[in-house]
């Protein structure tokens, strides 16, 4: 059971973004990569979850032993994968409450509903863990949204959707310092041990909060370093400039 | 006697209905049948076409001297291909049939209805009653039991709600009165058109002061000729009553005729309120040339709400003449184009006294190479004071095909007025799709959810009934348009 990139090249036309990608997310664990601007982070999230943009040249990406390379979309989504998105997209008209029933329907055999009365006891449950209005069950999805609410509002998406393996983009921009904390104590309350994390951040501050068991550094397209937590305040002091490219790492 | 070759006068006698091969589907929800009927009034129009309507349906005299001169406003009129589209032209007049008569029972049997068209119905949740009679099984959808109720409430306030054949039998004085009122003859060429050869449709009187509670439906009523190619309409709510009405529903209509010209006349007197809800989804080879019109009185009220999906080419632009002061009109319309299909749909609102409000809003979605267009005209002449007018109109275009045209026509003069004018062209982003996949749904649910999105505040407009199954069309729509 892990969430396992091997050898992950990918590009857009002309210019390959990923080059040789490894890691492995086993369940439990949280994950950081850490990175300068540009380096594929945002673009190996993308790429996880089939975002059409990229091309996969070689490599593979095994969920729980299975390859999702070849499957849509929503496939992966629903075979257990969540993105919380770095720009979290609009959805005029879509209210919060509908997107996330139709979210939580497309997991259930057809012709099968949700119970509406259990949907609204958790979706306002788990409202209440990152203090939402219950006013943003009708708004329509991000419309409107401040930057911190979005971000919000996708870790609500992630805690009624449950998935096995959670990719959080830059999730602490635009948040306020108690957003932060709300949010980060809503994403430990999904910690557990069957289920992976993998925190794409710049700061230091949000691993202060989402504690990561391993962190690794991306440049230009390769994970670079891996370590523990204190690699992460090593970086914060001394920025990337120094990281060198490991022997180790591209096996590991 | 000198007849044109392809023009039978005489009842035509025909074999029974056809074999199964002859049904020709070209996608959901878009199915037709050769149908054959027993009595008709030939191809082609001609004065002898016009005598044989009149016959057969026993017409009064004035309305047989009616139709005959509609027929020649009709002969004379242009086609108006110097503004709107040139698939115009392609109308071959001589090829239709104007009267189909009533009554016919289709030898088809449910086992013949394709499964695709079973499956669609399905998908609709359509109750079987009516799919027979969408079908073309059963010539008549019989719902006397839900209907009767309503019609004896109503009946009991004192309203008439009748068809227009026995509306003007029965009625004369009310119906001389306004028929052909709101929308003369001359009007256009398809409302000419409709004036030499209507049948079927509704004709609805509310008393002074009675407001109608329950919508009142042309589905319960509906059998062949109800559901005409050239039905008339004609709705007068006198001093302060109120009336709902609709017509149509989402499922997909089996068709025998691909020209569809119908007229609709409302009424409002001082204080009234008309609401005419119309939600139709054509096949794709049908020519849908509606001209509906509505007159307020002072302080009225007429609010057009309307659906249109498919049709080879639908022309509609419900307008309201803004008589008394301070009436108000409305049209709100959402339009639905797949490809080979052609909505060209808008509003024309005529404010012609003071202080009179106007609101438009128009959202059209156009998916694979289907286009929309909107034409709104806005008229607000320079003797008078205090109107005003909002006008919005969206285009969403699913695919990068699609085609969207607006043609706003806002002639205000003076300048005591206050009038808006939005509107907005957007797309269904690739990353917009993205995101919603990447929380499950397959590419059609993503689809449909955006759509549904992009309409979802006029279609709270719509009675509950209608906004469910717009949905699932919408669905079904998506389902077809992706991979
Ligand atoms: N669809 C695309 N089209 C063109 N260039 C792209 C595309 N996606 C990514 N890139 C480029 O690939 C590189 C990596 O982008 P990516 O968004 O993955 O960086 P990042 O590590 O997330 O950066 P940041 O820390 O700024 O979020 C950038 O140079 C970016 O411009
Ligand atoms: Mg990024």
């Amino acid at each position: 059971m892990s969430l396992e990139i091997k050898d992950l090249h990918a590009q857009i036309p002309g210019r390959e973004i990923l080059k040789g990608l490894n890691l492995t997310i086993k369940p439990g664990e949280v994950h950081a990569i850490m990175g300068p601007n540009g380096s594929g982070k945002s673009t190996l999230s993308k790429v996880l979850c089939g975002h059409e943009d990229y091309e996969v040249t070689s490599g593979e990406v095994l969920l729980d032993g299975e390859n999702i390379l070849d499957m849509a979309v929503d496939a992966r989504s629903r075979a257990g994968l969540f993105l919380a998105f770095q720009y979290p997209h609009e959805i005029p008209g879509v209210s919060n409450a509908n997107f996330l029933r139709a979210a939580l329907k497309a997991r259930l055999p057809k012709g099968e509903d949700i119970d509406a009365v259990k949907f609204y006891k958790q979706l306002y449950a788990r409202m209440d863990q990152l203090e939402m209005d219950r006013s943003f069950t009708s708004r329509s999805v991000n419309e409107g949204f401040s930057g911190g609410e979005k971000k919000r509002n996708e870790i609500l998406q992630l805690m009624m959707l449950e998935p096995k393996y959670a990719i959080l983009d830059e999730t602490d921009s635009g948040l306020d310092i108690d957003a932060l904390k709300i949010v980060s104590r809503g994403v430990n309350a999904m910690r557990s041990e069957n289920r992976g994390f993998l925190v794409i951040t710049h700061y230091q501050r949000l691993l202060n909060y989402i504690q990561p068991d391993i962190v690794h550094v991306l440049k230009d397209g390769r994970i670079v370093k891996t370590g523990g937590k204190e690699l992460s305040l090593e970086l914060e002091e001394r920025g990337y400039d120094w990281v060198t490219e490991e022997p180790l790492a591209a096996a590991a | 006697m000198v007849s044109a070759p392809e023009t039978t006068l005489e009842p035509e006698v025909t074999a029974a209905a056809s074999d199964i091969s002859d049904i020709r589907v070209d996608s959901v929800g878009d199915f037709t049948f050769p149908e054959r009927n027993k009595f008709d009034s030939g191809f082609g129009i001609t004065e002898k076409t016009i005598d044989y309507i009149a016959d057969v349906k026993g017409d009064p005299d004035w309305i047989r001297e009616f139709r005959h001169k509609a027929l020649k406003v009709f002969q004379e009129k242009p086609m108006p291909t110097h503004w709107a589209t040139k698939d115009l032209e392609n109308i071959k007049f001589d090829e239709f049939r104007y009267y189909l008569s009533d009554g016919q029972k289709p030898k088809r049997s449910w086992d013949e209805v394709p499964e695709d068209v079973k499956k669609t119905f399905d998908r609709l949740g359509i109750p079987e009653q009516e799919r027979k009679f969408l079908a073309g099984v059963e010539a008549q959808y019989d719902s006397e039991a839900a209907y009767s109720n309503i019609k004896a409430a109503v009946e009991e306030q004192g309203v008439i709600f009748v068809n227009s054949t026995e509306g003007l039998h029965k009625y004369p004085e009310i119906f001389k009165k306004w028929f052909g009122k709101v929308i003369p003859t001359g009007d256009n060429k398809f409302s000419a058109l409709n004036s030499a050869v209507f049948s079927g449709g509704s004709f609805i009187y509310v008393p002074p002061g009675v407001k109608v509670k329950h919508p009142l439906q042309a589905y319960f009523r509906i059998n062949s000729e109800q559901f005409g190619q050239f039905e008339r309409t004609l709705i007068i709510a006198d001093e302060g009553a109120e009336v709902m009405y609709m017509e149509g529903c989402t499922a997909p209509k089996f068709e025998t005729a691909t020209l569809h010209s119908a007229v609709v006349e409302l009424v409002a007197m001082k204080g009234a309120k008309i609401q005419y809800v119309t939600v139709q989804n054509w096949s794709s080879n049908v020519f849908n040339l509606v001209t509906k019109r509505g007159i307020a009185h002072e302080d009225a009220e007429v609010r057009w709400i309307d659906c249109n999906i498919g049709s080879r080419l639908t022309m509609k632009y419900p307008g309201v003449i803004m008589k008394g002061k301070r009436a108000r009109g409305e049209v709100i319309s959402i339009a639905l184009a797949n490809s080979g299909q052609h909505q060209d749909t808008g509003a024309k609102m005529v404010h012609a006294a003071d202080e009179t409000t106007s609101n438009v809003i128009s959202k059209s979605i156009s998916i694979g190479e289907g286009r929309s267009t909107y034409r709104g005209l806005v008229h607000i002449p320079k003797h008078l004071k205090g109107c005003k007018n909002n006008t919005e109109c969206d285009a969403l275009l699913i695919n990068p095909n699609s085609r969207t045209d607006t043609y706003p026509a806002i002639s205000v003069r003076g300048n005591q007025h206050a009038t808006q004018h939005e509107a907005s062209v957007s797309q269904v982003s690739a990353d917009q799709i993205f995101y919603l996949m990447q929380r499950g749904l397959t590419e059609a649910e993503a689809m449909s959810l955006s759509v549904n999105g992009f309409i979802n505040d006029l279609v709270k407009e719509f009675p509950m009934e209608y906004s469910v199954e717009l949905k699932r069309l919408i669905d079904l729509e998506m389902e077809g348009s992706v991979g």
